[in-house]
């Protein structure tokens, strides 16, 4: 029997029962669909979340107060003495070591801003001026933190634009006073509207001396500091340096946690990947259910067309072409379910990409191409026990029926 | 052509054997007109079944062109099927979703002919039995007579060596079933062997040689020529 005969032979029996034929597309291709759009949107925070290291630069060292990676949970508890304190002079302290660029004392408290009445709860941001180019900051208007001795508490402001939107309007806010509890600060410039960077959303903050910072909110220690080095190469070195000058501050003791962004953006990647992988296969049970819903419907198919088949056996088809038939059906079933949930998919992470622009959430193309041929396989082992019935079918009882 | 020896064909009924076929031996020469009679239960369409290789002899040995085809496996089974024989049924058996012409075609398709040899030998045969306007008709869209045509088309576009029919006449009216045995005559004429299976003594009653069944057994046979 030819290739072409067999196809247009499965093809006139499917649609010779439309409804039957597109329930079974249809719970194909949910399923194909399924696996592309949850992959596409996994694959989305995963790129989103690359992009967001990328843009901070692949050549920064965070150092961190308090040891995990060695003492684990127990530093304190079995020490008896809880992690010492980043200071600022610790983070100055890393400004000899060759090959840094810049070195970044940061601190997040949470404040009230207030300015002619209106009030606004914005996580402060204490750090110098070098931040602007750590996290790579345009100015809509006026400057940055001025270059200061970091130890020096001057009481000035620069805030995001939504806080400039929404405490100032339209008014100009460079040169304005605002309050932050107790204290006043003077407005010396606004950035231009950024976004989230590494889940802080910079149209929110308000960033300050972070002298300032820690003499308003008695803050003992540094959130972290941030450490660039000139090149990428320098990484590596630069990091044990970072590492031997802390403990030496420290009294020998290594009390710090230093990571790198290669590091951190490996570990994110690696996480994310497992999540897509996970709802991937997740969605891929849809397609075992679709089937087994396949099966369900061909078995039923076989014994509606019983006589059919008896009259093909009569008239010389063999056990083999009975199957291949049979096999067909499914094989074009699933292949055309394939293709629609494909479309399908592809037509759903457009619909989320326009829904949420920011994250990039395009199927891999590893997901779409194993969604099909797990499609096409799932359809063909599921019609092995429909079509094996069909061609084991006694001849003389099923054409003894009408 | 057909030579069988000592065919037994038992069915298990329940608890009870029912034995439908015991110790037939019989000889068809190629191009006979055969009509095989009897009550139902006596084991005619049973017989029908394994001259045609539809059904397996519990024992016995049936020699079809001097193979013994009741040896042969399934595949080979399907090829002398459908080389050697063509089937006409009571209930027609044809294709609900093809055409009067893709219904006969089916044998062809099934045997891998090239589709431009098929197209001629099923519009020559449909043109043959008056069946050339009604081509492209689906079987619900004709008659009982012309199913009958359509089928009968359908056993001989392989050109097979025997016709077994099993009471092809059986849901036709009186007129249109006196067609299609004229039909079948008018092949038989051209040298294919007609074996007919009826409960009709007068449509069996046509045929040059009449062998009548009663439980299992060949209980006349007007051949005489038992092998």
């Amino acid at each position: 029997m030819r290739l072409a005969d067999v196809g247009r032979f499965s093809w006139r029996s499917l649609s010779a029962h439309p409804a039957r034929t597109l329930l079974m597309v249809l719970a194909t291709s949910i399923g194909v669909a399924a696996v592309v759009v949850l992959t596409s949107l996994g694959e989305g925070a995963r790129n989103f979340v690359r992009n967001q290291f990328v843009a901070l630069g692949t050549n920064l060292i965070i150092i961190f107060p308090g040891h995990s990676a060695t003492a684990g949970g127990f530093a304190g508890v079995v020490s008896g003495r809880t992690s010492r304190d980043l200071t600022i002079d610790d983070a100055l302290s890393l400004r000899r070591i060759p090959g840094v660029v810049r070195v970044t004392p940061i601190n997040v408290v949470s404040g009230e801003i207030a300015f002619n009445g209106r009030r606004r709860d914005v996580p402060m941001v204490g750090t110098t001026t070098e931040l602007r180019d750590v996290w790579h900051l345009t100015m809509a208007q006026g400057d940055f933190l001025p270059p200061l001795d970091p130890r020096d508490a001057r009481f000035l402001c620069v805030i995001g634009s939504t806080v400039r939107r929404e405490i100032f309007g339209a008014a100009p806010p460079v040169g304005q006073w605002v309050r932050v509890g107790d204290y006043r600060y003077r407005v010396v410039g606004a950035i231009a509207p950024t976004g989230n960077l590494l889940g802080l959303d910079i149209d929110e903050v308000v960033i300050v001396p972070v002298a300032a910072a820690q003499a308003q909110f008695n803050l003992p220690s540094l959130l972290r500091i941030a450490v660039e080095t000139h090149a990428r190469e320098d990484v590596r070195r630069v990091r044990s340096e970072i590492l031997r000058t802390l403990r030496e501050r420290h009294n020998g003791e290594e009390d710090v946690t230093v990571i790198t962004e290669d590091a951190v953006s490996t570990t994110f990647d690696a996480i994310l990947l497992a999540l897509t992988l996970a709802v991937g296969g997740i969605a891929s049970i849809s397609l075992g259910v679709a089937g087994i819903l396949i099966m369900n419907v061909m078995l039923v198919a076989v014994s509606q067309r019983t006589s059919e088949i008896g009259l093909l056996k009569a008239i010389g088809a063999s056990p083999d072409q009975i199957r291949l038939l049979f096999f067909a059906e499914a094989a074009i079933l699933s292949a055309v379910g394939g293709v629609v949930g494909s479309i399908l998919g592809q037509f759903g992470s457009l619909i989320i990409r326009r829904l949420y622009p920011r994250l990039p959430a395009f199927a891999p193309p590893w997901a779409s191409v194993a969604a099909f041929a797990i499609a096409i396989v799932t359809g063909i082992v599921f019609s092995l026990l429909p079509a094996r019935r069909a061609a084991r079918l006694d001849p003389a009882h099923a054409l003894a029926r009408r | 052509m057909i030579r069988m020896r000592g065919i037994n064909r038992f069915f298990s009924v329940g608890e009870e054997e029912v034995r439908a076929l015991r110790e037939v031996s019989l000889a068809i020469p190629a191009g006979e007109y055969v009509s095989i009679m009897g009550p139902s239960g006596s084991g005619k369409s049973t017989m029908l079944n394994i001259i045609g290789l539809l059904d397996r002899p519990n024992s016995g040995i049936y020699e079809l062109d001097g193979e013994e085809v009741s040896a042969f496996f399934d595949e080979q089974q399907s090829r002398v099927r459908r080389e050697k024989i063509g089937f006409v049924f009571q209930f027609f058996h044809l294709i609900p979703r093809l055409t009067a012409a893709e219904n006969v075609e089916l044998p062809l398709v099934l045997a891998g002919v090239a589709p431009g040899d098929r197209a001629p030998r099923v519009s020559g045969l449909l043109a043959e039995f008056g069946m050339a306007r009604r081509a492209h008709h689906r079987p619900d869209q004709l008659s009982g007579g012309e199913r009958q045509r359509v089928a009968i088309a359908r056993a001989m576009v392989m050109k097979p060596a025997a016709i077994l029919a099993d009471e092809p006449t059986g849901n036709l009216d009186q007129t249109t079933g006196k067609e299609v045995i004229h039909l079948l005559e008018e092949l038989q004429a051209k040298g294919v062997a007609i074996v007919l299976v009826t409960h009709d003594p007068a449509i069996g009653g046509r045929a040059s040689r009449q062998i009548h069944m009663v439980d299992g057994q060949i209980d006349s046979d007007s051949g005489g020529d038992v092998a």
